[in-house]
């Protein structure tokens, strides 16, 4: 089902028509409202009247996340406090979030994205849907509580974290759909096998999202549970899950192109890719009130397709994603920079700043492991002491990372030096 | 009298022990006595050793992390309840124990190597007791 077919299946030059349009507004309202961008726009000499259509993007400037922090935490809102409704927050590269607002009409039109998504999953008012995603500042529970009500499914907000009572609703209350990150729905699939429940399940659908995946896993979760799953792309800084969506023929992510108008660049030389070409993935949004942005590195690699898709729907698809052009890692649908890392035991004073993280997935979940060198200067010869160390390190670093790690000491000197970027990251998992 | 023992962090990984015996071995440094404390992902070698500071610079420039512990050795007749006897006069005191290992100083006797959670004291009260005797530094390296 496609939820709204005049967005959806606009001809290109409609589409491209109504995406100057709102180009253009969006221009003017950043330009008037937030003093950043009206700098970041004079350095570069661009004016709102030089921006007529979408052929003109290129001459704005980009956004990244070091410009979110730098005006931390509203100083990128185009709109008063009093209109902002909802704050939402992900983590930066270093100590600081990046903090994310909305208006009541962002809000709405998110939960029409997040609609569209679950629609194209074929979902609709007669489901009943379990959102497995945290609720909280973390952007994915939320956003797809209000887009399952805007569509007028029965929610059942599990959030994250008990999966014994998960399962038993999903039993109990028939449920038909879930939303949660794919490595907890394979994680949820083999409890289930376990205790030999499956054939019980009402369930035919997931929408997954907020961590990579692959093809192969989407197979697996389907065999596993007998269902269909669907791949939900988002981020908070653009608005959160239901920015894109794949649909039953998965054959890349449909981007809700009238209201994020997607461009592909070169990660080095930040020129425009054509279709199909792989490159850093760029959003500017088109219709949000709170946090307008232009031209967002998303720091995603894909490609982009504006083939019109069997579906019926015209809008443009991105593929699955190939990778990130700097370092975050997504470990458990949470994003971490290195970068925080090392923050976090620098601020404590008690480590060398030399670590290394080892990301693996085990049993569909992926595990963090950080290795620190135990070095003279906080060196005991009681093992309580250094247990006790570790759980110090461990601690700070869920504060820092909003993610449990498990904390190696090893010996000093052991942790690869590198004269140029220093390696700190080893991904056993195998996404791309 | 207090005696310094030599402390390494050894990673559980194969040849690591063996890398720091044969680093003091190359010094001519003689191990008297080991403890050998271990974790899943580590362990904790203690060593009383005929120059322990020298042991610990080898150690130091061969990357390994190591440290010099003040702890107590005490000699201790071949009887029965003696250990528990001088164990009672530091658990009197209210002193922990942190860890401990049998030390053999090549004699008839048996000692035993002490870390306390209170260094001073402890050999204060056992030095007050009039009958205990302790094994130095030089007593190990002429060992």
């Amino acid at each position: 089902m496609i939820w709204n077919e005049t967005k959806e299946c606009m001809s290109r030059d409609e589409m491209q028509v109504l995406q100057s349009k709102r180009l253009v507004k969006t221009v003017e309202r950043v330009y008037h409202n937030v003093e950043y961008y009206r700098k970041k726009m004079q350095a570069v000499g661009v004016e709102p009247g030089d921006i007529n259509g979408i052929e003109d993007i290129h001459k704005l400037p980009y956004t990244t996340k070091t410009d979110l922090r730098d005006t931390y935490p509203f100083g990128l809102f185009a709109v008063p406090n009093s209109e902002i409704v909802r704050i939402h927050a992900s983590s930066g590269t270093t100590g600081k979030a990046t903090v994310v607002g909305y208006t009541r009409r962002d809000i709405e039109i998110w939960s029409e994205c997040v609609a569209r998504a679950f629609s194209q999953a074929g979902l609709t008012r007669d489901d009943i849907i379990q959102v497995a995603y945290g609720y909280g500042l973390f952007t994915g529970g939320l956003g797809a509580h209000y887009g399952a009500e805007h569509l007028g499914a029965t929610v059942v907000p599990m959030s994250t974290g008990n999966t014994k009572k998960l399962t038993t609703m999903m039993m109990d209350f028939d449920v038909t759909a879930i939303a949660c990150t794919p490595s907890y729905l394979l994680h949820i699939a083999e409890v289930l096998e376990e205790s030999g429940e499956i054939h019980k399940l009402k369930l035919k659908a997931a929408i997954c999202g907020a961590e990579p995946w692959t093809d192969a896993m989407r197979v697996q979760m389907e065999q596993k549970l007998n269902i269909k799953a669907y791949d939900i792309y988002g981020l908070s800084e653009v608005m959160g899950p239901g920015v894109a969506c794949d649909c039953q023929f998965h054959k890349g992510l449909h981007v809700y192109e009238d209201h994020f108008l997607p461009e592909i660049i070169s990660p080095d030389t930040l020129q425009p890719m054509a279709a199909g070409e792989t490159g850093e993935l760029v959003f500017t949004t088109l219709t949000k009130e709170g946090l307008p942005l232009l031209r967002y590195r998303t720091k995603d690699l894909t490609s982009i397709s504006y083939d019109k898709c069997e579906c019926g729907r015209t809008l443009a698809r991105i593929s699955r994603f190939k990778g990130r052009s700097d370092d975050m890692l997504i470990i458990r649908g949470v994003n971490v920079f290195p970068s925080q890392v090392e923050a976090a035991l620098l601020e404590m004073g008690e480590t060398t700043p030399h670590y290394m993280m080892i990301v693996d997935r085990v049993n569909n979940t992926d595990t963090l492991e950080v290795q620190v060198e135990v070095d003279e200067k906080f060196f005991s010869d009681e093992i309580r002491e250094l247990e006790n160390l570790t759980k110090k390190i461990a601690h700070v670093l869920q504060n820092a990372l909003g993610l449990s790690a498990k904390v190696k000491l090893v010996e000093p000197k052991t942790i690869e030096r590198s004269m140029g970027k220093a390696v700190h990251v080893i991904d056993k998992r195998k996404l791309v | 009298m207090s005696i310094k023992q030599l402390s390494i962090f050894v990673e559980n990984r194969k040849g690591c022990l063996e890398e720091v015996l044969e680093i003091l071995k190359n010094e001519n440094i003689n191990i008297v006595s080991l403890s050998l404390a271990d974790t899943s992902d580590y362990g904790l070698l203690r060593l009383l050793v005929s120059d322990p500071a020298k042991g610990k610079e080898a150690l130091k420039e061969n990357g390994f992390s190591a440290m010099l512990t003040e702890i107590l050795a005490v000699k201790l007749n071949h009887k029965v309840g003696k250990l528990q006897e001088l164990l009672s006069v530091i658990c009197d005191a209210g002193i922990n124990i942190e860890y401990m290992y049998a030390l053999s100083t090549g004699s008839d006797d048996a000692s035993i190597a002490i870390k306390t959670s209170d260094l001073s004291k402890a050999m204060e009260i056992l030095e007050k007791t009039g009958n205990v005797e302790f094994i130095t530094d030089q007593d190990i390296a002429n060992i």
